[in-house]
């Protein structure tokens, strides 16, 4: 096992969602996606962006795309023309939840190649 | 076109506000048969029925006209047919002020076809009195109770409009609101002559209409690993090689910058996601679970396998309404102590608004300490550091415009009766700027009648 940033072995791509965004996580490896599926919980990215998003956050599978889709709720500042916030579409959420740092089986890391 | 052939289908324009160079290059730049360009945001069609209240030749995306100005020669000379929902709230204006420009350029003959009804504003009070509740799909609260505050209703609408304009002769086809994927969909239903039940094709489609939706998002514009995307200046837009059969592979043109593989397109289908099993659009309901990708050369990745159902009975409407008033201004403060002295700025702003009897509630102020963490707020040690120097960002908003207005004469005093380094006011005074609200919902289909019309140059 070694602490990794998800970076190591994950890329993200953010958007806006009405008055939240979505954070699509797509794995650089098949293990690192069945590793993925198991560890990175909606609950666990709740946790991670809780200074940005402050609703629910609700996770979807997409296997052949290797990808995990997250809806954070809230985390606009009210969305479209409404927030006053610099990110006002999210466009940044990806790479804020790459940030986090995960604790990865070796195996994993090894069938991963990195960036 | 015989059925083996594939036809190329590009996207040069994936915003309001993108690169002029996208849909040139692509004409310029190697084999098209479609060019197909997305103008279109929720807040733009609010935007567009106010210029449209001044003037009634306006209310378009005037950049689609420039645009066709500078290469319409080259389409006409290589026969490249353009779909655009660049008619906005007007799309008979857009074609009006296209067909000047084709008739000042000499080029005769070319029809311009334009697609109607989505533009449901007039029809509101009759869909509302025949019982249509038109109800926000987040809040289940009926349009009634902001009724008079509703600045455009556009419903969006499918592709087969689009086929139709293009299958009357249309090489330029001008759309008002529809969904983004349709650009693209339209042209294959006309070329392999798809049917309203095929709801694989219409999925797949659907599939990589969304894939080039947002331009060079997909070719390595915008991607994690971005160390590794050469020559990003030049950047190559994304072409669909569409087959009747509903495959279809993602490339560019040979030469241009950028990436498209498994990962930048991976990118791209996750952009705006919700739940990828059910992607609802006019047309079918797209299963992003369904398909298999796969590398098909350099620069090349092959989708197969898009499976679909049928749509719903409704058409998803965009309403926007007037929502208040809001004012964002900046102020840049060097070190020492850089954010300790932005820190004091803010709470002297609302002190000295407070003063004055001008009170904001939390929710209705915003402060940002650019360069110590706004964008990844609560992740990683930045705002426990002292930065050289912030940009310190100051916002509010609410109903009453006068409240508004009066915060905007707070910030730049700040410069001289601040703590010392406050700079960078160069914007001037804060205005107050108009919210425009988004109120989704939905439409029976049986209640609205798209238009087809064709003109020639």
């Amino acid at each position: 096992m070694a602490i990794v940033p998800l970076s190591r072995i994950a890329c993200a791509r953010s958007g806006d969602k009405g008055e939240g965004s979505n954070v699509g996580v797509l794995a650089r490896s098949a293990g690192a996606y069945e590793f993925l599926r198991r560890e990175l919980t909606a609950e666990r990215v709740r946790a991670h962006m809780q200074g940005i998003n402050f609703g629910p956050v609700k996770r979807y599978e997409a296997d052949n795309m290797l990808l995990l889709n997250f809806i954070l709720a809230d985390s606009l500042g009210g969305g479209g023309s409404a927030s006053l916030k610099t990110d006002a579409q999210g466009k940044t959420h990806g790479l804020a939840v790459l940030r986090m740092e995960l604790d990865v089986p070796q195996n994993v890391l090894d069938e991963t190649p990195p960036a | 076109m015989k059925l083996h052939d594939a036809v190329l289908i590009a996207n040069g324009q994936g915003f309001w506000g993108d690169s002029l160079l996208g849909p040139i290059r692509l004409v310029r730049e190697g084999p098209l048969h479609y060019l197909t360009l997305d103008y279109l945001a929720e807040v733009t069609m609010s935007i567009m029925q106010k210029q449209r209240a001044r003037n009634p030749e306006t209310g378009y995306a005037s950049d689609f006209v420039r645009m066709i100005d500078r290469v319409a020669p080259e389409l006409v000379r290589k026969n490249i047919k353009v779909v655009a929902n660049a008619g906005g709230v007007n799309p008979q204006a857009c074609a009006k002020a296209v067909l000047g420009v084709l008739a000042r350029q000499g080029l005769k003959g070319v029809k311009v076809g334009v697609v109607e009804g989505d533009d449901i504003l007039g029809q509101l009070d009759a869909l509302m009195a025949e019982g249509e509740m038109l109800a926000n799909m987040d809040t289940g609260a009926p349009l009634a109770s902001v009724r008079s505050s509703v600045s455009s209703a556009n419903v969006y609408l499918g592709a087969f409009p689009i086929a139709e304009a293009l299958s009357r002769g249309a090489q330029i086809v001008i759309t008002g609101r529809g969904t983004d994927p349709g650009l693209v969909l339209g042209p294959m239903i006309h070329e392999f002559g798809w049917k309203s039940d095929e709801y694989d094709k219409l999925a797949a489609g659907t599939v990589a209409g969304h894939i080039v939706e947002c331009g060079a998002q997909c070719t390595g514009g915008n991607f994690t690993d971005w160390q590794r995307v050469p020559d990003m200046a030049r950047i190559g837009y994304p072409i669909v090689e569409a087959h009747h059969d509903g495959s279809f592979v993602i490339t560019k043109h040979a030469g241009t910058g950028g990436v498209i593989d498994l990962s930048t397109v991976g990118h791209q289908l996750a952009y705006e996601m919700g739940d990828p099993k059910a992607y609802l659009g006019p047309d079918c309901s797209a299963d992003f679970t369904s398909f298999r990708m796969r590398k098909d050369g350099a620069d090349r990745v092959r989708v197969e396998g898009v499976r679909g159902q049928a749509p719903t009975p409704t058409y998803k409407v965009s309403i926007a309404y007037e929502n208040g008033w809001k004012a964002v201004g900046q102020l840049t403060i060097s070190g020492p102590d850089a954010l300790a002295k932005a820190k004091l700025c803010a709470e002297i702003v609302w002190k000295r608004l407070e003063l004055d009897g001008c009170v904001f509630a939390p929710e209705e102020r915003m402060v940002e300490y650019l360069g110590a963490n706004v964008c990844h707020a609560g992740i990683g040690s930045a705002e426990r550091s002292d930065p050289e120097e912030i940009v310190l960002r100051m916002g509010v908003k609410g109903m009453n415009k006068a409240k508004i207005e009066r915060f905007g004469y707070e910030l730049v005093p700040l410069v001289t009766s601040g703590p010392p380094g406050v700079t960078g006011f160069a914007g001037g005074r804060p205005h107050a700027q108009e919210i425009i609200g988004f109120w989704p919902a939905l439409v029976k289909k049986t209640r609205i009648q798209s238009k087809v019309s064709i003109f020639e140059s």
